[in-house]
């Protein structure tokens, strides 16, 4: 199979879910709102004392970006399931782990990067500034596709299950363990002065493991799900 | 191949029955053994006094969720690339027994834990990595009661039980990164001082114990899901069950 | 390892809260599982000869 033909189905692929992704822009919105409120919570929860916000922001943007993932996992492979696309998806002659790549990095762009491009404006209001915005900036940069990818995994397994809102955070939520502690771990580290780089390198591997192997194991779940 | 007679659900059901009571009664025996030793031969511990012998119980526990999980993985794969029925249900039978063992890991932990170090809970990386395998468990067995379908069902639970067990050993790794950056929260599950001859023996003879009754109660089980799934149309058993039928009547 | 009497060995140093908690957590633990995979396997049975003799009445021996 040509190289250009790989291409031009992931490339199809991500064409196509942008294009539907724009005309139903209100997911895109609902992750952005999710993202805001639930961080919004945590001072409310803990009080307004700038040192303590400060010391809790690495942990509270990263967790917030997280469950936002997380939420979002409902809507990758779900509406195209109960069109029926997803079952010709899996028949087409291209390696369908491309597909999913595609499908998925879609998935992020309107998802995901909202959230990494929204950070700055959170970071800023627990007290972050300079390098540590641009770290958390990075680190979510990397981690949220990563999860996203993982997450995918989770979603493929519990498609059209009963429950499977819950139950697919279960899965996917130990799977996102060191991702979240390389992600918060590259802000603190960059707040202590050590430097963010030796976190933002681990995610970066996390990264690119992901984009290798979770494709693979989204499309046998697909696979078994859609027997 | 001797083995591949036993892969049919007929040929390992009377066999599993043969085998458990051979397995039960070497468990009860290790365990009279290494708990005589363990309180009666291993002596006092010189810094932590008696409440070391928990880990009689802890280390053996926590060694075996880790062995039954990856031995369930290690099931689901075979599964996975045989199609075999069986290596699916043996999968499904480890699963309870290891996650009461994890359960336990981290219950007979925070009783060791408290009077040693303080604290109920320490988030060392082998504890926390314990706490992950139980989600984990919880995930295999909640996502195989989930789906109706038994083929998706077995399959789904077996690529989980893959990627979870992948999934481990970065979380071990992880959260020790993250304990050496996060200094001074980092206190560790490992005993400090060298270990008496003796006191390692018993745990390791009730390591042994503990595998032993794990493998009588995960082949009563499969036997079990064996009848439950129809898998046995075994002409004896059906006359043997008629048999005992009229009996009663 | 001498203890000097009962009593000194049910209280492990002071210890006995949570040594024996976690010991009778353990055996609690699989007693529990080997009743529970007893009562498993009664109901199996129980189903399988329901299902059996449900199919093939007419058979007696």
């Amino acid at each position: 199979m040509s190289h250009s033909s790989m291409w031009d189905s992931i490339s199809g692929i991500i064409r196509r879910d942008l294009l539907l992704a724009m005309r139903r822009w209100s997911d895109a919105a609902m992750s952005v709102f999710f993202l805001v409120i639930v961080v919004s919570l945590f001072p409310l929860g803990v009080g307004p004392e700038p040192a303590v916000l400060r010391t809790i922001a690495p942990g509270v943007l990263w967790v917030a970006a997280l469950l936002t993932c997380l939420l979002s996992l409902s809507r990758v492979f779900t509406p195209d399931y109960l069109d029926g696309v997803l079952e010709q998806m899996v028949l087409v002659p291209q390696p369908l782990s491309l597909l999913v790549l595609g499908k998925v990095l879609a998935h992020w762009v309107i998802s995901g990067l909202p959230v990494v491009l929204l950070s700055p404006l959170l970071g800023l209001q627990f007290g972050l500034d300079g390098e540590v915005l641009g770290v958390l900036v990075l680190s979510l940069l990397l981690g949220t596709p990563t999860l996203s990818m993982i997450g995918a995994i989770g979603a493929a397994l519990v498609l059209g299950v009963r429950g499977s809102g819950l139950l697919v955070a279960l899965l996917v939520l130990p799977l996102y363990v060191p991702v979240l502690i390389f992600g918060a771990g590259a802000v603190t580290s960059s707040m202590a002065g050590i430097g963010g780089e030796a976190n933002l390198s681990l995610l970066g591997a996390c990264l690119v493991l992901s984009l290798f192997l979770a494709p693979w194991a989204t499309a046998a779940a697909l696979r078994i799900a859609l027997e | 191949m001797i083995w591949s007679k036993y892969s049919a659900p007929q040929a390992f059901y009377p066999l599993a029955g043969r085998l458990i009571p051979w397995f039960a009664a070497v468990a009860v025996i290790l365990m009279g053994v290494g708990l005589y030793i363990g309180f009666f031969v291993a002596p006092t511990d010189f810094q932590q006094g008696e409440s070391y012998r928990i880990i009689f119980v802890h280390v053996p526990a926590a060694w075996m969720s880790m062995f039954l999980y990856v031995v369930m993985a290690i099931w689901a794969g075979v599964g996975m690339g045989l199609n075999a029925r069986l290596s699916f249900m043996m999968a499904q039978a480890i699963a309870p027994t290891g996650a009461m063992f994890t359960f336990l890991a981290l219950l007979t932990g925070a009783m060791w834990g408290k009077p040693t170090w303080g604290a109920w809970w320490v988030w060392d990386a082998r504890l926390t990595s314990e706490l992950i395998l139980l989600f984990q468990y919880a995930g295999v067995m909640l996502l195989r009661t989930s789906i109706d379908d038994l083929r998706r069902a077995d399959r789904s639970s077996a690529v989980f039980a893959l990627v979870g067990v992948v999934n481990v050993p970065i979380i071990y790794y992880s959260v020790q990164w993250w304990n050496t950056l996060h200094q001074g929260a980092s206190v560790s599950m490992a005993t400090g001082s060298k270990m008496a001859a003796t006191m390692l023996m018993a745990m390791l003879i009730m390591t042994i114990a503990f595998w032993m009754y794990s493998i009588a109660v995960i082949l009563a089980r499969v036997r079990c899901i064996m009848i439950e799934r129809e898998s046995l149309p075994v002409w004896e058993e059906k006359q043997a069950v008629i048999h005992e039928a009229v009996e009663a009547r | 390892m001498q203890w000097g009497s009962a009593s000194e060995f049910f209280a492990m140093g002071g210890y006995g809260l949570y040594v024996w908690t976690s010991f009778l957590a353990t055996a609690l633990c699989m007693a529990w599982e080997v009743l529970a995979l007893w009562r498993r396997r009664a109901a199996a049975r129980a189903e399988q000869r329901a299902a059996l003799l449900g199919g093939t009445d007419e058979t007696a021996v």
